[in-house]
């Protein structure tokens, strides 16, 4: 008859345990949107360059060989912030970052890489952000990683850094392609 | 009748929100834009998550309800629609959760706390019929007290 009394004892318990859960469980963010398109095929997309509207830039381009996807602006502050970071990545690996310049002002944008340098190998235009919603981008910058069978294996949300790259990105592919 | 509501209500949701976020047009056909506007009341804004793509004038919001608007005309089902937002956003973006592996316990909570509650408190109550009362003499000696 004693035991009624825990009871009330043991939820509390209980729910402490999924407090601790949720603050120090894993790596648990409830900012964080999990995207369903880890594990599945990359989205095509076919837009042209940044700066040449006659050269076509197109998934089908890098299909075969692990690559990154980053989606940025030159309005995004977080994309400032990661911009040294791409640039150590970039001359880290040879792993190529394509670069998505999403609804952003085309002359601002070029300005940006030939002031702060271009990390990427390749920059698409998305002007009506078909591209970011084809990619479930809900806020720059997001990165991605896309392996040699062309499946998204790996997503960042929010400035990536080289750290992020060495233990998320690099860390997923095998040793052999990343540098 | 029922055409005839249904058009004052689309037209209605049109006045409505052409005031406040959504600047489009709407779609020439009045079925398919009270659809729309029932789908982005239902649809979450990713960038401010509280709210719905009605709601929100980000540019992720406009681009989403012109998405929506798009497969709407193309003649797609309110069901296509959600899976299309969904294979990008997951479940996440509607604000009425499926019910899944993930999302069971939510929505049977009610249910089971409902039920849970229901029996403590029979037991309860019939606990206290099957009381003996005892304290009669104690109450009594307190009536005289007073």
């Amino acid at each position: 008859m004693k035991a009624r009394f825990l009871i009330p004892a043991a939820s509390v318990a209980v729910l402490f345990g999924f407090f601790w859960y949720a603050l120090k469980g894993g790596n648990y963010d409830p900012q964080l949107i999990d995207s369903p398109l880890i594990n599945r095929a990359a989205p095509g997309f076919s837009t042209v360059r940044l700066g040449d509207p006659n050269q076509p830039l197109g998934l089908q381009q890098y299909l075969g060989k692990p690559f990154v996807v980053n989606f940025w602006g030159t309005w995004c502050a977080g994309c400032r912030q990661e911009h040294p970071e791409l640039l150590a990545i970039a001359h880290e690996t040879r792993i190529p970052i394509i670069g998505i310049d999403w609804k952003d002002d085309h002359a601002a944008a070029a300005n940006w890489l030939a002031e702060l340098g271009n990390p990427f190998q390749a920059v698409g235009i998305d002007d009506d952000g078909k591209i970011a919603i084809d990619w479930g981008v809900y806020g720059a910058p997001e990165t991605f990683l896309v392996d040699a069978q062309g499946r998204v294996i790996h997503k960042q949300v929010g400035p990536m850094t080289l750290d992020v790259w060495r233990k998320e990105f690099a860390a997923r592919l095998p040793a052999g392609a990343v540098k | 009748m029922n055409a005839v509501v249904r058009v004052l209500a689309a037209g209605l949701l049109v006045a409505t929100t052409a005031l406040a976020i959504d600047t489009e047009p709407p779609l020439p056909d009045p079925d398919q834009q009270a659809r729309y506007e029932a789908l982005i009341h239902e649809l979450r804004c990713l960038q401010c998550r509280s709210q719905t793509l009605a709601d929100s004038d980000v540019s992720l919001a406009a681009d989403l309800r012109r998405e929506v608007r798009r497969l709407i005309a193309e003649g797609r089902s309110d069901a296509e629609v959600k899976a299309f937002l969904t294979a990008r956003y997951g479940d996440y973006v509607l604000f009425r959760p499926p019910l899944n592996q993930r999302t069971w316990i939510l929505w049977l909570a009610p249910g089971l706390l409902l039920l849970g509650g229901g029996l403590i408190a029979w037991r309860v109550v019939r606990h206290r019929t099957t009381l003996v009362p005892t304290d009669t003499e104690e109450l009594d000696a307190g009536n005289d007290r007073s």
